[in-house]
């Protein structure tokens, strides 16, 4: 008992970094109607800045971490800017999904050309060794803890952002009508250029968390967790933020009981799958929105 | 000076004029109609006006500074504020929210502050629910401040359209079929909301209307659009009894 116990919570452990991820592709799809493939590699980034910083500063992760949310920050915006804005108003939406990739591969090649291809070890972040329950039969580590707690930090943050703040509002109202929005005065560009910031931003979170509770980073390292949050946000209904929420904490409790009690060979098969099923079954996802039709 | 100066305003789309030659004048204050039959490029109008459009040809002036070719958004902040013919609110939001992000922009306070709700954040929010509320009493719309836009009745989404454009401080106010799928009764309640816009705001109103009664009761001055071409201007009794005018809508 006590041992599943142990899976659920480091299940739920890996499920709130793919939620934080998820966050910020789905608020990127909400507002800015668009797919930011780019994402993962944004996270490796950030991993790469604490390591580099980190180990700079004899250890000092503190530093690391607002060092590498800053520049992960300006990382997003810079992309957004650069890459993503020119390519609004093209005909087909498609044209800026493949720059998306593009900018992807050149985030893993550049990592690959500063840092070389060896996997690098990282320092967990978190010092806290964790708590223990039950005479010992139940260990949590802190790094298990801080994970859960700094998602359901940024959720409620996020969420009260969006709903109390005049930028949050502008974001719900150029992700409903972009064309009102900007009659009614709303900068388009600088509310999307804020939803990529606050997205990368959490990147630089995710990535510190991911590489304290999985110590090893190459330039890859960012890719698959990537693709898995994407997941998570459609399984979570895309555009929605506590459907990117819920969809996270799934898919980690889905990932790590099927790797402890089916096969860790497979898990990765199931996590899919299930998005397949819950797509057959309900295409815009758990708390996905029914697209309004127009008369 | 004119509030709204147009000259020689054209577009086309391939090859179809949809508007050509189009001078318009407005002075503050004015209640001014836009009128023609379906297809005459009213809304085109409105979309050049708003930025929507960018114009092939011509200049438009909203009190002595030029708006041709500026954006959407810089023409709202330049003054000119609408709405739709096919109500555009944002209907996942709550009514008063719909009218805050129309005063989104006349408040200041950094997104960090508001991240953190530290700094000005909590003393502009306060003040900008204040402003919000008040433009909802003007209205009548204060009581369903909290519920959701797409559930206000008809008649009311348009009240709530206007104001919410004219949470943005306009000089210049556009309405695009208000009367539009509007009953007599509901008719004549706008009426009276347009009415009080000039009143209590003392607002410029360019309006697009077919409903005739609402035109000749309230519109000072017209314009009206055939094939995209300026038909007859003038003062609005004189503009009905043109004989050209009454071709162009009942035909010979």
């Amino acid at each position: 008992m006590s041992s599943f116990l142990t899976y659920l919570i480091s299940g739920l452990s890996l499920g709130s970094i793919y939620a934080i991820i998820a966050l910020g592709y789905t608020m990127v799809y909400g507002i800015a109607k668009m797919l930011n493939f780019a994402h993962g590699d944004f996270i490796m980034v950030g991993c790469y800045i604490i390591f580099t910083v980190s180990g700079a500063l004899s250890g000092n992760s503190i530093v690391g971490i607002i060092v590498a949310i800053v520049l992960c920050t300006l990382l997003g915006i810079t992309t957004e800017f650069v890459a993503y804005r020119p390519l609004r108003g093209a005909a087909s939406p498609l044209a800026v999904l493949i720059t998306a990739i593009g900018v992807s591969y050149f985030l893993e090649n550049l990592a690959l050309l500063i840092f070389g291809a060896d996997i690098k070890s990282f320092t967990s972040v978190i010092k806290w060794e964790g708590l223990t329950f039950a005479d010992g039969n139940l260990r949590i580590q802190g790094v298990t803890i801080v994970t859960i707690v700094v998602s359901l930090v940024v959720l409620l943050v996020l969420q009260l952002f969006i709903k109390k703040t005049k930028q949050g509002q502008a974001m719900l109202a150029v992700a409903e009508d972009k064309g009102a929005a900007t009659l009614m005065g709303i900068n388009v560009n600088n509310t999307i250029m804020l939803t990529f910031a606050i997205g990368s931003a959490l990147a630089a979170i995710a990535g510190a968390l991911l590489c304290s509770a999985y110590p090893s980073l190459s330039p890859y390292t960012g890719a698959m967790p990537g693709i898995k949050a994407f997941v998570a946000a459609v399984l979570g209904g895309i555009g929605s933020i506590p459907g990117a929420m819920i969809g996270g904490l799934l898919l980690g409790i889905v990932e790590i009981l099927s790797k402890t009690y089916i096969s860790s060979q497979l898990s990765d098969a199931i996590v899919f799958g299930i998005l397949v099923v819950v797509l057959l079954v309900k295409p815009t996802g758990i708390l996905g929105k029914k697209i309004q039709e127009k008369v | 000076m004119a509030l709204l100066e147009v000259n020689n305003l054209c577009i086309s789309f391939g090859g179809l004029r949809a508007v050509d030659d189009f001078n318009l004048t407005i002075e503050k204050g004015q209640l001014y109609g836009l009128i023609g039959p379906n297809g005459a490029g009213k809304t085109t109008v409105f979309n050049l006006l708003t930025g929507v459009y960018k114009p092939n040809e011509g200049r438009i002036k909203l009190d002595g500074n030029d708006i041709t070719r500026k954006s959407t958004t810089e023409i709202n902040h330049a003054g000119i504020a609408r709405t739709f013919q096919n109500i555009r609110l944002f209907k996942n939001m709550s009514v008063i929210d719909n009218v805050k992000v129309g005063l989104t922009e006349r408040f200041k306070y950094s997104a960090l502050e508001g991240i953190l709700h530290l700094g000005n954040y909590r003393k502009v929010e306060k003040e900008m629910d204040f402003e919000a509320e008040k433009l909802l009493k003007v209205f009548d719309l204060d009581k369903e401040k909290d519920i959701l836009a797409s559930n206000l009745p008809y008649g009311k989404q348009r009240k709530l359209e206007i104001a919410r454009a004219m949470a943005t401080n306009p000089k210049l106010l556009l309405l695009d079929e208000p009367a539009a799928g509007m009953n007599p009764n509901e008719t004549k309640e706008l009426m009276d909301t347009i009415a009080l816009v000039r009143k209590e705001f003392d607002m410029t109103i360019l309006l697009i209307e077919h409903d005739m009664k609402l035109v000749s009761g309230i519109c000072e001055k017209l314009t009206v659009l055939n094939f995209g071409r300026v038909l007859c201007q003038g003062e609005t009794k004189e503009v009905l009894s043109d004989p050209e005018v009454i071709k162009a809508y009942l035909g010979e």
